[in-house]
């Protein structure tokens, strides 16, 4: 039995096993006095932290107070109820991205990207193709193996075959952000409809969408390979293209 | 020189005459273009205003109108001037109206009515730019009467709702908290919009559209709290993207004060065609001269893109060009905030000497320029406490090296769009550091010889090698190879390239004309 199985149940520590010591700090929209550092307390309180220690409190801007709360919470950590979704495939840094195309591939993987439709929002595949990125993550553009042709805002389905056909392209990112009376779903499905009838089955890129709307598990009703959400990273998509792509392509599919 | 680094006076000479040789084919370039944002800026300065109800500007209308008659090689003022004598309208916005509506036809006069169309464009155009000078003398007189800043750097926040009524608030608070200067972070997106929306707006995606109305609001509340504080507080936004010409004419005309205006940044990171770039770059620059309008160049963007260290010299070129062609279109050293960044791996061995000795360079390489000294962002983890620590440094850095212009940096980089209670922090941090050590850069003055010597020369050695290579072969065939950045934009290619067009020998454009003739 291994150690962490062994303690199912752990605590904060803060300077002793078991003594759940933890340190908050939150704004209150109230103006700094002894009524606003009862305040502070009383929500320490209701998180569980019991007693809570106010160690700072500073009036900021019109009306706001910071404050900084240590104290003791009172509750336990089960070990064995934690669960977490696991990613399916394994998250690589740009540099391994690049040596998996470089050794494996032999050749630049081409990727062809669009807002299809009416959808001129090219907020999310441009920050997923730009070099400049997001939230500090480079695009893929950025990615030495990867030859990027980012088509840019409302291009037409066959204009995108036409593209994915002109680059060979070994993926399509398409990308949805307007979804009035299920935009994001009917292009879409016209778009996978579209690569089912030009190519055969072994020569068709792999298809993915992302969008804020998108339920990611819907791959199946609308025909494309992956459907990724809010808040996904350049990263995310580079991995998982290299996986089923690469390393992964034969094994499953 | 003031001569912190010892920097051999010949070389930097040498370095100043290899940029304005790498540059000089660029100015070329842009003189014999014209592009569809140079001309719709033209129309702006004309008086043309609102947009149709699409929200398509009437500009972009009357531009597309006349492009789809003559094309775009005549520069449309003398079309546009010429229709408006032939229709007897007096209105140019009302003319805009009609030929979206179809029902007038453009031609490119001669004789008698071309000579009568340019007096009319130029008279038109002057009473635009004289707008904006006297923005430019209303800035001198409430800086005189509310003050500058008591010290260097001036402290630089940026605020980003996506809703201009929640941006002024927010704006006024961070004032008020000790900011000089506030920038409001565009729409992500907006670079890549080709017309400038219009009305004031609520909804952005991380950050708010830039238009005029909510120029104008914004420079009111500041201006209030301007007096509020007794203190003149500034506005800065983005003249960069596909709309570059129009934001700058923009700028002029709301008074902001400050404005983001890289020479080659939408080139390397928005893939916006080299030329489109170019050509609209030097006409904002000339408009941005006129309104006395501080530009911010960008090469922050290269530290993020490459590794600090390895590629610290293209910094240094960048800036150079940035230099040369901003001189060319007119602006002088103190409108100039050169940017540069604290992004070295701060688990390097002497990074932090690393760091003063590039801040300390581009301070000497451009003794009269506010330089921009912008805030790590690549090393900052989410580890708060580490965060606020090598903010600290940062701050230390501009204060050690006399910054112009300090950008707050945030600990919370990287975590979530900056709480009250971060900027607050932040703040903190810069005032402790700025009032504990804010005139250090009167009393250091690296050893000679010494590590920080060394490197910052050994930086400039890399630059000039950098601009030797680039040399003869042009700037943009070194931009085509991916020599900046590792991107290779090749000059026929990227976004933008249709609304670009080679001069007729009858081009005219009465603004270009007049910001480089001088009166209105």
């Amino acid at each position: 039995m291994t150690v962490a199985a062994e303690k199912r149940i752990v605590r904060p520590y803060g300077d002793t096993t078991g003594d759940g010591m933890v340190q908050v700090s939150f704004t209150l929209p109230v103006p700094h006095d002894k009524r606003a550092e009862g305040a502070a307390v009383q929500l320490a309180n209701k998180m569980g932290i019991d007693p809570a220690m106010l160690v700072h409190a500073k009036p900021m801007s019109d009306g706001f107070t910071f404050f900084v709360v240590y104290g003791r919470v009172n509750h336990l950590v089960d070990l064995s109820a934690v669960q977490v979704v696991e990613r399916d495939f394994p998250l690589l840094s740009a540099k391994e991205v690049n040596a998996v195309v470089k050794q494996r591939l032999r050749r630049k993987l081409s990727v062809v990207g669009a807002c299809i439709g009416t959808d001129a929002h090219t907020v999310g595949i441009d920050a997923i193709l730009n070099v400049k990125g997001i939230a500090g993550e480079k695009g893929l553009e950025y990615y030495r193996e990867l030859r990027v042709t980012n088509l840019g805002a409302q291009v037409s389905v066959p204009e995108l075959v036409e593209a994915a056909r002109r680059e060979r392209a070994d993926a399509v990112l398409v990308s949805q952000v307007v979804t009035q009376r299920d935009a994001h779903l009917h292009n879409t499905r016209e778009m996978s409809a579209a690569f089912r009838e030009a190519m055969p089955a072994g020569r068709r890129p792999l298809l993915v969408v992302g969008g804020p709307r998108f339920d990611e598990t819907m791959t199946g009703e609308l025909g494309v390979d992956r459907i990724f959400g809010r808040g996904t990273t350049p990263g995310e998509v580079a991995s998982y293209l290299v996986h089923a792509l690469i390393t992964n392509r034969g094994a499953g599919a | 020189m003031t001569g912190k680094l010892d920097l051999d006076p010949v070389l930097v000479a040498r370095a100043r005459e290899l940029a304005r040789r790498a540059g000089q084919p660029v100015v070329d370039l842009a003189r014999s273009h014209t592009t569809v944002s140079v001309e719709r800026a033209v129309l702006r300065l004309a008086g043309v205003t609102g947009a149709d109800p699409d929200g398509i500007p009437w500009v972009n209308r009357l531009v597309d109108a006349v492009v789809a008659d003559v094309g775009l090689g005549h520069g449309v003022a003398v079309p546009v001037f010429d229709a408006l004598a032939r229709e007897q309208i007096s209105d140019v916005t009302l003319l805009a109206q009609k030929a979206a509506a179809g029902s007038v036809r453009f031609a490119v006069p001669s004789g008698k009515a071309a000579t009568a169309a340019r007096r009319a464009a130029r008279r038109a155009v002057g009473a635009g730019v004289r707008l904006v000078d006297r923005r430019r003398a209303e800035r001198d007189r409430l800086v005189k009467r509310y003050g500058d800043p008591a010290r260097r750097p001036w402290i630089y926040l940026i605020v980003a709702t996506g809703d201009i009524y929640e941006d002024i608030p927010q704006a006024q608070a961070a004032a008020r908290a000790g900011a000089d200067v506030i920038a409001v972070i565009r729409s992500t997106g907006q670079s890549l919009l080709d017309y400038v929306p219009e009305g004031a707006t609520r909804e952005g995606f991380a950050g708010t559209y830039a238009t005029q109305e909510n120029f104008r609001l914004m420079r009111a509340a500041l201006d209030s709290t301007s007096r509020e504080l007794g203190r003149y507080v500034r506005l800065t936004n983005y003249a960069s993207g596909l709309c570059m010409p129009e934001m700058a004419t923009l700028a002029g005309l709301e008074r902001l004060d400050m404005m983001l205006n890289d020479s080659m940044y939408g080139i390397l990171f928005r893939d916006i065609n080299p030329i489109r770039t170019f050509v609209d770059q030097r006409f904002s620059r000339q408009v941005h001269a006129r309104a006395g309008i501080i530009i911010n160049t960008g090469e922050d963007n290269y530290l993020t893109t490459a590794d600090a260290v390895e590629e610290a010299h293209t910094v240094t070129v960048s800036q150079l060009l940035n230099e040369f062609f901003a001189h060319e279109a007119g602006l002088a050293d103190w409108q100039l905030g050169l940017g540069h960044a604290f992004e070295i791996n701060p688990d390097l061995p002497e990074s932090f000497r690393l760091e003063l000795a590039h801040a300390l360079l581009a301070r000497e390489l451009f003794p009269d320029a506010p330089l921009k000294w912008m805030p790590p962002t690549k090393h900052m983890t989410g580890d708060v406490f580490r965060g606020n620590l090598l903010d600290g440094f940062f701050n230390l850095v501009g204060a050690m090296t006399g910054q112009g212009i300090l950008l707050v940096g945030m600990m919370t980089e990287a975590v979530v769009t900056p709480w009250l209670s971060d900027r607050d922090i932040a703040l903190q941090n810069v005032r402790y550091v700025l009032g504990a050590a804010g005139g250090l850069h009167e009393d250091f003055v690296p050893a000679p010889g010494g590590f920080i010597r060394q490197r910052a020369n050994r930086v400039l050695g890399e630059a000039l090698d950098l601009l030797e290579r680039i040399g003869d072969q042009s700037l943009l065939t070194a931009i085509a190879e991916g020599t900046f950045g590792i991107m290779k934009r090749p000059a026929d290619r990227g976004r933008g390239l249709a609304g670009v067009a080679r001069h007729e020998a009858d081009y005219y454009n009465p603004a270009t004309e007049i910001l480089e003739g001088g009166r209105a």
